[in-house]
Order: C-alpha cells, then structure tokens, then sequence
C-alpha cells in the first residue's frame, strides 16, 4: 500500500511510520478504516455498536507492537472513535497511536477518541500517543482524547502522550484506576503557540496496596496561547504517587498548572512539584557560548525540554 | 593574539548608582601561552572572563581578537570567532545529555569522539553519554562535563573559570595535565585559567594579579609567587589577630 504524500507526513510524524508497519495494524483515515490487519497473538476487530476498534492481545504475548494511528484530512469532519485495549494477563506490548490533522479550509477538523485500556495482571504495556496539526487553512484543528485505563495486580504501564505542534484547541481528559502492586507512569509533553488552547485533566486512583503512580508533565507555552493543567493524585491505600508539572512560558501566555493530592489512608505518601517560568539567561548564554545564535539556543532548549 | 585595551566594566548597585567592577584594563595574551589569573575573591576574574566571552557588556574600552575588534560582537559571534568559556557554574538543562551538549560543541563528531572527550575528562562515556545535564549530577561532575566541551571547540582562546572547583583530588591533576598538554607550546591557540590553586600557578607562563577591578601584578611564577605568599602571610595574620587578639 503506497501513501498519498499528505498521509505520509503526518503518519511519519506522529507514528514514524513510512510504511504499513509488521504486526497488528490499524490506520483510520477521515473516519473510515484505510488498513486493519490482526497478528496471531493481537486482534483487532470494529465494534459492533459504534464506531472503534477493539484491540484483544493474548495472555503472555510478548514483545509485540500495535499501531493504530488516525488521520483527518477531509474538511470540516468531526471524527468519533471508540476503542478498547485489553491487555492479556502477563503480556508486554508497545502500542503507537496518535492522531494527524491536516487541514486547508476555513472549517473546523476534529477528532474525539475514547481509549479505554484494560490492562490485566502482569502485564506490562507502553503506550505512546502523539498529535499534530498541520495545514494553512483558518479551520482549527481540535483534538479531544479521553481515556480511562484500568491496571490490574503487578501490572505496568507507561503512557506517553505528547501533542507536538499546530493543534489549535485540545481537552485531554485521562482517568486511571491502579490496583495492587501495580505501577502507573504518565508523561505528558505539550507545546502550545499562537492563539492555541489546551487543557489537560489527569485524575489517577490508587487503589490497591502497593500501588504506584507517577505524572510527569512537561510544557511550552509561547505567543497568546493558553494552557491549564490540572493533575490530582489519589491514595486509597498504602502507596506512592508523585504529581510533577514544569511549564517553560514565552510570550504572552498563559499557564495554569493545579496538581492537587489526596490521601485516604495515613500509609499514602504523595508528593508534587509544580513549576513554571521563562527560560533561564544562564542556559541561553551557556549554549551562545557554544556557537548556538539566540534563536537555535531557545530552539534546542525546548527541543530538550519536550524530549 | 588578545588584546584589552583600557576595558572598564560596571554594574548598577542598589542605590540606582554605577558600581565599578574592571577599571581600565590593559592585557595582552599571545598564543602557545598559558594564562592564570589569580587574586582574592571578587577581584573581578570571572568578570573579566565574562567580558572578553561578551556575556556582560564593556562601559569602556576595546577588545580585539587577531588584531579585528570583537568588542561589538554577541556571545555566539565570538564563540565563531574561537573564544571558548568554561563557566565556574555551569547551567544545569532539564532533558538535554551530555551528548547533546559536546555534540554542539563539537558541531560535527562521531561517537568515538564523543566516547574519547569524556574519557579525557576521567567520564565513563557509557555511565555518562545519555545522562540529563540536570540534578542528577554532582558539582564535580558537572565541571568536568563542562571542561570537555570547552576542549571539543578547539578555540583560538579557552578561559577555565576555576577548573578545580568541585573536582576531587583524584581528578584535578589529570584535568590540569589536559589542559597543559593540549596549549602549552602550541602556536595556535592560548588558554586562561582563572584558579586559586597555588599548584595551577607554577605550570603557567604568566600569571596576572586581579585585586578590585585593577591588575596588580602581572610576571612569571618566579617573579609573582613571593609577593602573593607574602600577601597570603599578612592576611592569615591580620585574620588571627582579629580572633584571638594577640599575633602568632
């Protein structure tokens, strides 16, 4: 299957992929499905009811991968997608998702995707979302994702949700449940500019003995745009849980950063740091020391920053 | 090489006024010579280090580089021009490695390179290649990270705002040694090392005396240690005297 140029430079963006990748893939384009392929130990299959996938991996698949990006390039649509990760007892599996806008009109593009993960003892999942807009069109680009991730026993995951550049309005919502002796890491990366908006919730529970979780937030604000971010942790039982937010601000944004703590039980330990500014003179004239003019300085500062 | 001519600096104070830091300033530094400068604290050293690296601006004076005045010129067009500066406090970066950094201050470097100028610096490259030049690392370590990038420019002239500082005695000889190697008697390129380390003096060829804001003395080793040693005595006296009340 050979890609028209525009699919391929938001597939390469937001998945790295230049071609239709092994294993189990699923590509939705404009709402429609443009390839769906299962592997032996990971099925992919639509939902009945609504539109979606669910993505069944196997009990002890190991070392496999899943790629479901989704792309929006037709103008004016309003994507919906439901889809379901059920993550089989002790198996470790890398997902790539993300999604791509591009969009040329004066009409608003979107795409709206509930993720829903069931991760089931001993597993281990990585799972990595990245979004991006691109096009010269008035229309926005919106992307509004939710997802609810349940991690059983001993399981881990580590979610990686990054929004790249160009999306001019976005609500993340994120609600995880993390049970015994499982461990929940969220990284989130954002860059705003212009007179973009965007707003993240995070909401983890810990609910079972031993648990762990840990958010990591970390993002750009330049020009107008403008950013809240609000994380709270949740300890029910004896556990750990570490809320961390940094904010580089440019500009005349504007950054809300409100981590917010919760413990229910005097063996919760839960922390957080929260921390916001403009980037520090000395480490522009360290990296002008270096050859670096302002402009690369501030570039490779923030680069590094998102990484 | 590098030439300061009459170069005066000043900082606001708190009363809204000019407060002096360098007062007419006249240095030469010519090439295949190592440099200390020395003197007591807030002398104006790493005020002058940040002057001729074109970090704090000039209220008078000039400064030329190979005869061409580079006084006007930003940081970044004096790093161009081959003048390197390793801080005394070097910045710390969230989410850049010490890879990213030698990389752009090599501008073009395999990974052999990489791996041989943190060797150079005592570094396990593999323990420290891919390591945040963030909190996680010590004072000392972050002094010899920054010591490699100011060797990997392979400047015109290279300013080590107190190497010594922070590294421990194990490391201090071998970095001392480094430096030594790589400028002494080479015709293309000088290097200044502002230092309190009385071992640091005797391996240089000139050492320069910065006592508030002024050059004080300026000679070899041989000519320049007597007076310092004797200046250190007084101190150490004047210090006892102040303490106990009596002089020993």
């Amino acid at each position: 299957m050979k890609f028209n140029q525009i699919d391929s430079d938001l597939l390469n963006t937001i998945a790295s992929i230049t071609e239709v990748p092994k294993g189990a893939v699923n590509i939705r384009k404009d709402g429609q499905p443009l390839i769906r392929m299962s592997s032996p130990n990971i099925i992919i299959k639509p939902k009945e009811d609504k539109p979606g996938i669910d993505v069944i991996v196997k009990p002890g698949t190991k070392n496999e991968s899943v790629h479901i990006p989704v792309l929006v390039t037709q103008a004016g649509l309003q994507d919906l997608v439901y889809n379901t990760f059920e993550i089989g007892e002790d198996a470790d599996v890398t997902i790539i998702a993300g999604c791509g806008i591009h969009n040329e009109s004066h009409q608003d593009s979107g795409h709206d995707g509930i993720h829903e993960f069931i991760i089931k003892p001993k597993a281990r999942v990585r799972y990595v979302e990245k979004h991006y807009g691109a096009g010269s069109g008035r229309g926005k680009k919106v992307l509004n994702p939710t997802t609810v991730v349940r991690i059983g026993s001993e399981a881990y995951a580590e979610m990686e949700m990054v929004q790249i550049e160009g999306v001019d309005d976005t609500y993340r919502k994120t609600i995880a449940y993390v049970e015994d002796k499982a461990h929940l890491k969220i990284v989130e990366r954002l860059l705003t500019h212009r007179r973009q908006s965007a707003q993240s919730d995070i909401e983890i529970s810990i609910e079972g003995k031993g648990g762990s979780a840990q958010i990591l937030s970390r993002s750009v604000g330049k020009d107008e745009s403008y950013q809240v971010f609000k994380a709270s942790m949740i300890g029910k039982t004896e556990c750990t849980g570490h809320v961390e937010c940094d904010s580089i601000i440019m500009g005349n944004a504007v950054i809300k950063a409100i981590p917010s703590l919760e413990a229910e039980n005097s063996e919760a330990v839960l922390t957080h740091e929260a921390a916001i500014g403009k980037i520090a003179g000395e480490q522009l004239i360290k990296l002008m020391s270096l050859g670096l003019t302002e402009e690369e300085a501030v570039n490779t500062i923030i680069e590094g920053f998102l990484r | 090489m590098l030439r300061l001519e009459q170069v005066s600096m000043s900082v606001n104070d708190s009363n809204g006024g000019n407060k002096d830091i360098l007062h007419n300033i006249d240095l030469d530094f010519t090439s295949g010579k190592l440099y200390a400068i020395t003197g007591p604290n807030g002398g104006g050293k790493t005020s002058l280090a940040k002057v001729i690296m074109g970090i704090y601006d000039l209220s008078a004076g000039q400064i030329f580089l190979h005869d061409e005045e580079i006084s006007h010129l930003t940081v970044s067009e004096r790093a161009h021009k081959g003048i390197a500066y390793a801080f005394q406090q070097p910045p710390r970066f969230k989410g850049l490695t010490v890879s990213d950094l030698l990389k752009i201050a090599y501008g073009d470097i395999d990974i052999m390179g990489l791996r041989k100028s943190l060797r150079d610096v005592g570094l396990c490259p593999e323990d420290y290649l891919d390591r945040d030049v963030g909190p996680g690392l010590s004072g000392g370590e972050m002094k010899r990270i920054e010591i490699a990038q100011v060797l990997a420019r392979q400047a015109t002239i290279s300013i080590f705002d107190e190497p010594e500082a922070g590294v421990d005695l194990w490391t201090i000889q071998r970095l001392i040694g480094i430096i030594v190697n790589r400028f002494k008697d080479n015709p293309n390129c000088t290097a200044i090392i502002i230092t309190h380390n009385e071992n640091v003096l005797p391996i240089c060829d000139e050492i320069i005396v910065l006592e508030e804001g002024r050059i004080r003395d300026r000679g070899t080793y041989q000519e320049i240690w007597p007076s310092i040693r004797e200046d250190i005595e007084c101190k150490r006296r004047l210090e006892c005297r102040g303490e106990f009340g009596y002089e020993i």
